[in-house]
């Protein structure tokens, strides 16, 4: 095996270029190695100005999500020595503005992420007296792999509906919204039904799938948008025939 | 320092650059090429069911139409038509039945159904309504 790889990194400096260009690294590619670590060893030895987000190196944070070789990736997740001989391509996560280098602008996720109401939402809280909500093992696993997710944006980096319109409220929120709307705990379901039953909302996503590739913590935001259009056409039905329980 | 803007800390926001996406953004990934051609597919299951329209129609004013209908139905375009429509509603049953576990989630006596089992069951189900109108149609020919 070679004991270095080139990384072709893409590069923006919106203050001297008006798109981005690539640089080329050349980086020790020892076995235990992720792409992460060699993005630290070109910003600690070689280049300084390059621009990219991490955190806590074992895939939970969320925070080091790129393109590596075009497939949206956690660089923290990613061995080098899987791409040797090279060059390995590293780029910012797709579908989203490049602020700088590898920094993608995400305040669009952030903001659509509190629209779904991502806590459990009651319509009255039962004295402090009456002791915890109860759940059973069988109510927790309804939704659990649904709350694993880390809010990398891997998914919408894969998502070519939200690629072409970013209007699409997308898969991570959607599975969010979901992991509270199966929560036995959760009442919060019918608001959340009235902002995703919307064009942008569920209807938007034609099941390309490659979200539920992509996610590194195996929540198939895929099928939680199928589940939630279905529950959503249900509704419909039923307040059709009867109108008057409809909430 | 804030300029009271959105972007708040900053007065100099930096300039976005929006990467453009390719028309041909399909063929990037083989997944994406799989999903359009699934997409597509759905033209070929509305001429199936003109084309049964159209057999029902004949059938129904006699005869004469329907051999007419027939002539028309051998003619080598129509029948290439209807083999790469065969072709593409195959790929579209494979395929969602394929993806039918994402969207269902059945429970039986308390446990959830494994995805094997719900794309067996759709397979099955498939392999039933298809022997059934052979046996239909063969039946109906002797």
């Amino acid at each position: 095996m070679a004991d270095t790889i080139t990384m072709q990194v893409t590069r923006y400096r919106p203050e001297d270029e008006a798109q981005p260009s690539v640089q080329e690294y050349e980086v020790p590619c020892p076995r235990d190695w992720v792409v992460l670590d060699g993005l630290n060893y070109v910003k600690d030895r070689l280049d300084g100005t390059l621009s990219y987000r991490w955190s806590c190196r074992m895939g939970i944070c969320g925070s080091c999500g790129m393109t590596v070789n075009g497939e949206p990736k956690l660089t923290c997740a990613t061995f080098l020595a899987d791409y040797a001989p090279g060059p390995i391509r590293v780029e910012p996560l797709h579908n989203f503005p490049i602020i700088r280098d590898l920094v993608i602008e995400m305040g669009d996720f952030m903001r659509k992420l509190v629209r779904v109401k991502p806590w459990i939402v009651r319509d009255a809280e039962k004295p402090l007296g009456d002791g915890e909500y109860l759940q059973t093992p069988q109510e927790l696993d309804e939704y659990r792999q649904f709350s694993m997710c880390i809010n990398c944006m891997l998914c919408y980096a894969a998502c070519p509906i939200y690629g072409l319109d970013p209007k699409f409220i997308g898969p991570a929120a959607i599975a969010i919204a979901q992991r509270y709307n199966l929560d036995s705990r959760d009442e919060g379901g019918p608001e959340r039904l009235e902002l995703l039953s919307e064009h942008e909302g569920i209807w938007g996503c034609t099941f390309v799938g490659e979200c539920t590739v992509v996610c590194p913590k195996h929540v198939d935001p895929a099928g939680a948008i199928q589940r939630y259009k279905l529950t959503a056409a249900l509704d419909s039905v039923r307040s059709l025939i009867m109108p008057r329980s409809a909430p | 320092m804030s300029d009271g803007s959105s972007h708040g800390y900053t007065p100099y926001h930096p300039r976005w650059f929006r990467p453009p996406l390719s028309t041909y953004w399909w063929l990037r990934r083989r997944s994406y090429l799989a999903f359009i051609l699934r997409e597509v597919s759905s033209i070929f299951v509305a001429w199936f069911v003109v084309y049964l329209l159209l057999l029902i129609r004949a059938a129904s004013r006699g005869e004469g139409t329907y051999q007419q209908f027939l002539t028309w139905a051998a003619q080598p375009a129509v029948q290439l038509l209807n083999v790469i429509t065969l072709a593409f509603i195959v790929f579209h049953a494979i395929t969602w039945f394929n993806l039918a576990p994402q969207a269902m989630v059945v429970h039986v006596r308390g446990r959830r159904l494994p995805a094997r089992a719900i794309t067996a069951a759709n397979y099955a189900a498939w392999i039933v309504a298809s022997l059934g109108i052979g046996w239909l149609v063969l039946g109906a020919s002797r």
